[in-house]
C-alpha cells in the first residue's frame, strides 16, 4: 500500500491556498501601492502645509486637516441620524416584529444595501438639495447636512443587519429566563437581550460608520466640496469637502507623478488606515463569535 | 501473535487486524486509549464495549485512518491490516478506507437518491460501467436486508427512507465497496427491535465473508453477537477474551461489575 | 394605574419608537425605488437603451454605458469568482485553525471595509500605471475583483460550512479523497449559497464607480469597446457625469438613467433571494 497523495489532489490543495493567501497579498499590495505613491508627498510638501488648514493644490496649499475634518463632520452626522435608527431597527426586526413582517422588512433592507451609491447621490441632488435649501432657508442645499443624511442611508443596512444577527444569536434561554421571572417582553429586549448582544452591536455600528467614513460619490455629489473648517453647529448646513470626495474629484485631472498625485494618495492612506483600524478591531470581535468546528459522528 | 491471552482452547484463527501498544490522543487530554494490544481474527465476529467515552468509537476511526481528520489527534503505536502497517505516513488511505469499511452510529445517507448512494464508493473508486454499479447495488442492498423494501424506489431521495432502512442503506453503501472488514459504531442506537433483528441476521450472513467490528448499542447485542470481544474501560482494554468465556466468565472483577449492571 | 398595566404602557410605548425607527428605515427605500420608477418609466424607449448617447450626452440613449457595465460586471466575475471560491474552498474545508488562518480572515474583512475610492487609487498604480495596463476594462475589473473578493469569499465559505460535516466524514470513510469529497459532494450542496454569494458580490461590482473612475471609465465613446484593453462607458459613471457634470440636462434622462442601473442590480439582488430562499425549501438536510 504506497503512495499517499494524489498528484491531482495536491495540485487542488496548492490552488486553493494560494488563493486563500491572495487576500493577505492583496492586502499587502494595497498599502504598498499606496505608500510608494503617498509617502513622497510627505517630501515634497512642506510638513507646515501638509498639516495646515488651507486645501488649495492649485497655490500648493494641501493641508488635509480640513479634509479630515469634512469626513469627521459628515460621518458624525450620518451617525447621529444611522445609529438609533438602525439599532432601533434591527431591535424591533430581531425581536418585536412578527415573522411574516420579518420577512418583508429583511429583503427591504438588502435592497438599500445594494442601492449603488451612484443612485442615492443622484436623487440627494434632484429631491434632497433643493429640499434643505428651502426648508432650512440656506443659500444653498449643498451642505454636510445632506451628505450625512445619505450617508445615514449607506450605513444603515450594515448596522441593522450585523445588529441584527448580533440580537438573533442572543441563545434564547437568557430571553426566555427573563420571562419565566416575570419580565415583560420590553424589560427582556432592553435588559437582557441587548446588553448580551452589544458587542456585536457595537461592531455593527463600526462597521457601518466605518462604511460611512469610506463613502465616496454621493458625499462628492451633495456637499459641495468647499474645502472649509468651519467648527460649530453651522459646519452641518454649510458646504464641506471629504476625503473620498477629494480623491475621486481630483485624482482625474492631476498629472502621473506631481506633487499633487502624491498628496491624493497620501489621502487615500488616511482613509486606508482608518478603515484599517476600524475592520480589524471589529473583526476581533467577530472572529471571536466562530463556531467550534463540526463534531464527529460517533 | 496474541489472539486471546490466556485461552489455550482458541482454534488456529487467522489473524486479520494486530494491534500493538496503541496509544492516541487527543489535544492535551489524558489519552482516550492507551496500551491497546489485540488481535482482531479474520471472518469473526468482534465487539468492542463499555462505558460511554471507553474509547470504542476512537479504535474503530483510528484503524481506518478517519481520525486523520480530527484535528490534535495523535496516534503512536502499530496497526497492521494484513501484516501491513496501516498508521505509517505511505499508507494509501484511500485504498484503506475501501478495504476497511465503517458505519458510523447515526446513519448519514447522502443527499442524493438511493441508486446513487450505493453508487457512490464505486464511483469514487472510478467505476464507470452501469451494469457494474447495478449489481454491485443490488447485491449489497440484498446482503443488508434492503433490497425488497427499496427496489421499487430506487430513484427516490435517500432521505426519504426510515431510519432502520437508512441505517441498513448505510451498511449497504460500505458492503458495494466489498471491503475485507467492516467496522459498525453502535448502529443499532436509534433503530426498533425489528430493524436491529434485521441488522443483526445480516451480520450474522455476512461474517463467513468479512471480518466483521462492531460497538453493539448494549451487552445484550454484545453477548449475542461476539466471537471475541474487548471490554474498553477508559481508554484501557480491561479484558479480551473469546465473547463466550467473557460473557460467561470474566476474570476482571470491572468486567463483571460492567456485566452485572453495578456501574456503568 | 398598576404596576402591570404601567409596564405595559411602558412596552407599547418603546415597541411603538422601535417600529418607528424600522419606518424611518424602510419607508425611503420603498420612496426611492417608487420614485426613480415613477419618474424613469417615461424614458424607456428601446431608442434610450439601444442607442449611443448623443448632443453632449443630452439625448440619445445609454448603450454603451449599459453594455460596458456588462463587460464590467462579467469580468470581474471572471476574475473574482475563481479565486473567491477557491480561498472560500480552502479556509472551509482545508485551513487548521492557526495563526495564519486568522490573519487571511482578519485581511478579508480588512478588504471589504477599505473605502472603494482607495481600491480606484490602488487599481490606477498598479494595474494601470505599474502593469501598464492602462485605463482599460482589465485593470477596472481587476480593480472590481479585488473589491468584491471579499464579498464571495465570506459568503461561499458559509455556504461551504453550512453542508452537514458529517457527507464528509462518510464520504472520506468510504475512500473518497478530500477533493472528490468537495466536488461530488461539499460544492453541490453549497453552490445555491454560493450563488447567491457570488451575484452580491457583483451587484455592488455592477454599481460602484469610484474604483472605476480612474481605471477604465470613460466619460463618452461613440461606439463600444473593441478589446479588453479599451476604456469603456458604465453606468454608474454614467449617473454621475449626467447629474453633475452636464449643465441642462433633461431629467427624464438622469431618472430613465437611473431606473435601468436600478433594475440592473436590484434584479440581480432579486435573483439571489429567490435563489437562496428555492434551494432552502429543496434541500435534503
Ligand atoms: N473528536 C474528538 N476530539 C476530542 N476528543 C475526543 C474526540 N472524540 C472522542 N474524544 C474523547 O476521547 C475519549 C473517548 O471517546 P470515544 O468516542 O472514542 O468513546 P466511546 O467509547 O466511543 O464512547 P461512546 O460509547 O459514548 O460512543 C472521550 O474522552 C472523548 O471525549
Ligand atoms: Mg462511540
Amino acid at each position: 500500500m504506497a503512495r499517499t497523495r494524489h498528484p491531482l489532489e495536491a495540485a487542488i490543495e496548492s490552488i486553493v491556498r494560494l488563493s486563500g493567501w491572495s487576500a493577505i497579498v492583496f492586502v499587502a499590495l494595497i498599502s504598498l501601492f499606496l505608500l510608494k505613491e503617498g509617502l513622497p508627498a510627505f517630501g515634497e510638501v512642506p510638513l507646515a502645509s501638509l498639516f495646515g488648514t488651507r486645501w488649495y493644490p492649485i497655490e500648493g496649499f494641501y493641508a488635509l486637516g480640513p479634509l479630515i475634518w469634512g469626513s469627521l463632520v459628515v460621518t458624525v452626522g450620518a451617525a447621529l441620524f444611522a445609529v438609533p435608527l438602525g439599532v432601533g431597527a434591527a431591535m424591533f426586526i430581531a425581536e418585536v416584529a412578527p415573522r411574516w413582517l420579518r420577512e418583508v422588512l429583511k429583503p427591504l433592507v438588502e435592497i438599500l444595501a445594494g442601492l449603488p451609491s451612484v443612485v442615492l447621490g443622484f436623487l440627494g441632488i434632484v429631491v434632497l438639495v433643493p429640499a434643505i435649501r428651502e426648508t432650512l432657508g440656506l443659500a444653498t442645499g449643498l451642505t454636510a447636512l445632506t451628505g450625512s443624511l445619505l450617508l445615514a442611508g449607506m450605513a444603515l443596512p450594515t448596522i441593522v443587519s450585523v445588529a441584527e444577527d448580533a440580537l438573533d444569536a442572543v441563545p434564547s434561554a437568557y430571553k426566555i429566563g427573563s420571562l419565566a421571572l416575570g419580565a415583560s417582553r420590553w424589560q427582556t429586549l432592553w435588559r437582557v437581550t441587548l446588553p448580551a448582544a452589544r458587542t456585536g452591536v457595537l461592531t455593527a455600528i463600526m462597521l457601518g460608520v466605518g462604511r460611512a467614513i469610506g463613502e465616496t460619490m454621493a458625499v462628492m455629489m451633495v456637499t459641495g466640496n468647499a474645502p472649509v473648517v468651519l467648527f460649530g453647529p453651522h459646519a452641518l448646513v454649510s458646504p464641506v469637502r471629504t476625503m473620498t470626495a477629494t480623491v475621486a474629484a481630483e485624482m482625474g485631472e492631476v498629472a502621473r507623478g506631481s506633487v499633487h498625485y502624491h498628496v491624493l494618495f497620501t489621502v487615500g492612506l488616511v482613509l486606508f488606515v482608518i478603515s484599517f483600524v476600524v475592520n480589524v478591531l471589529a473583526s476581533i470581535v467577530l472572529l471571536k463569535r466562530r463556531a467550534a468546528a463540526g463534531r464527529m459522528l460517533s | 501473535m496474541v489472539i486471546a491471552p490466556g485461552s489455550a482452547s482458541a482454534p488456529a484463527l487467522e489473524p486479520k487486524i494486530e494491534i500493538e501498544n496503541l496509544r492516541v490522543c487527543y489535544g492535551a487530554e489524558p489519552p482516550a486509549l492507551d496500551g491497546i494490544t489485540l488481535t482482531v481474527p479474520a471472518r469473526q465476529i468482534t465487539v468492542f464495549f463499555g462505558p460511554a467515552g471507553g474509547g470504542k468509537s476512537t479504535l474503530l476511526r483510528t484503524i481506518n485512518r478517519l481520525n486523520d481528520l480530527v484535528d490534535g489527534a495523535r496516534t503512536e503505536g502499530r496497526v497492521r491490516l494484513d501484516g501491513e502497517d496501516i498508521l505509517g505516513p505511505e499508507v494509501d488511505i484511500t485504498r484503506l478506507r475501501r478495504r476497511i469499511g465503517i458505519v458510523f452510529a447515526l446513519p448519514v445517507p447522502l443527499p442524493m437518491s438511493i441508486r446513487r448512494n450505493l453508487w457512490y464508493g464505486l464511483e469514487l473508486a472510478g467505476e464507470r460501467s452501469r451494469r457494474v454499479l447495478d449489481e454491485a447495488m443490488e447485491k449489497a442492498l440484498s446482503a443488508a436486508a434492503l433490497w425488497d423494501e427499496v427496489k421499487d424506489r430506487l430513484d427516490e431521495p435517500a432521505i426519504a427512507l426510515s431510519g432502520g432502512q437508512q441505517q441498513r442503506l448505510c451498511l449497504a453503501r460500505v458492503l458495494a465497496l466489498e471491503p475485507e472488514v467492516i467496522m459498525l459504531d453502535e448502529p443499532s442506537s436509534g433503530l426498533d427491535p425489528i430493524s436491529t433483528a434485521k441488522v443483526e441476521a445480516s451480520l450474522q450472513e455476512l461474517k463467513q465473508q468479512y471480518t466483521v467490528i462492531i460497538v453493539p448499542s448494549s451487552v445484550q447485542q454484545a453477548s449475542r453477537l461476539a466471537d471475541w470481544a474487548g471490554f474498553f474501560l477508559q481508554g484501557e482494554l480491561v479484558e479480551w477474551a473469546s465473547g463466550r468465556e467473557l460473557f460467561l466468565a470474566p476474570k476482571d472483577r470491572r468486567t463483571e461489575d460492567y456485566l452485572t449492571g453495578r456501574f456503568g | 394605574m398598576t404596576a402591570g398595566e404601567r409596564r405595559l404602557l411602558i412596552q407599547r410605548v418603546a415597541f411603538s419608537t422601535l417600529g418607528l425607527a424600522t419606518a424611518l428605515t424602510v419607508l425611503p427605500i420603498i420612496l426611492i425605488v417608487g420614485v426613480i420608477a415613477w419618474k424613469g418609466m417615461p424614458a424607456l424607449a428601446p431608442s434610450f437603451l439601444f442607442e449611443a448617447p448623443r448632443d453632449g450626452l443630452r439625448a440619445g440613449g445609454i448603450w454603451p454605458a449599459l453594455v460596458g457595465t456588462v463587460y464590467l460586471t462579467v469580468g470581474t466575475g471572471l476574475i473574482a469568482v475563481p479565486v473567491g471560491l477557491a480561498a472560500a474552498i480552502y479556509l472551509s474545508e482545508y485551513a487548521r485553525e492557526t495563526f495564519f488562518t486568522r490573519a487571511i480572515r482578519i485581511a478579508i474583512i480588512n478588504l471589504a471595509g477599505i473605502p472603494s475610492v482607495v481600491y480606484g487609487l490602488f487599481g490606477l498604480a498598479l494595474f494601470v500605471l505599474f502593469l501598464k495596463l492602462g485605463t482599460s476594462i482589465v485593470a477596472a475589473s481587476l480593480t472590481l475583483s479585488i473589491m468584491t473578493l471579499p464579498v464571495i469569499i465570506s459568503t461561499a465559505e458559509e455556504a461551504l460550512r453550512a453542508v452537514p460535516q458529517s457527507f464528509r466524514l462518510v464520504s472520506q470513510g468510504m475512500g473518497g479523497t478530500k477533493w472528490q469529497t468537495i466536488r461530488r459532494i461539499v460544492l453541490p450542496q453549497a453552490l445555491p449559497g454560493i450563488l447567491t454569494g457570488v451575484i452580491l458580490g457583483l451587484e455592488r461590482a455592477a454599481g460602484e464607480t469610484a474604483p472605476i473612475l480612474f481605471t477604465g471609465a470613460a466619460l463618452f465613446l461613440p461606439q463600444l469597446p473593441r478589446s479588453i484593453f479599451d476604456e469603456t462607458m458604465a453606468l454608474p459613471y454614467h449617473l454621475f457625469v449626467i447629474s453633475t457634470q452636464v449643465p441642462g440636462m433633461p431629467v427624464k434622462v438622469q431618472f430613465g438613467t437611473a431606473l435601468v442601473l436600478l433594475v440592473f442590480v436590484l434584479s440581480m439582488n432579486v435573483l439571489a433571494t429567490f435563489i437562496r430562499s428555492y434551494h432552502r425549501r429543496r434541500r435534503q438536510w
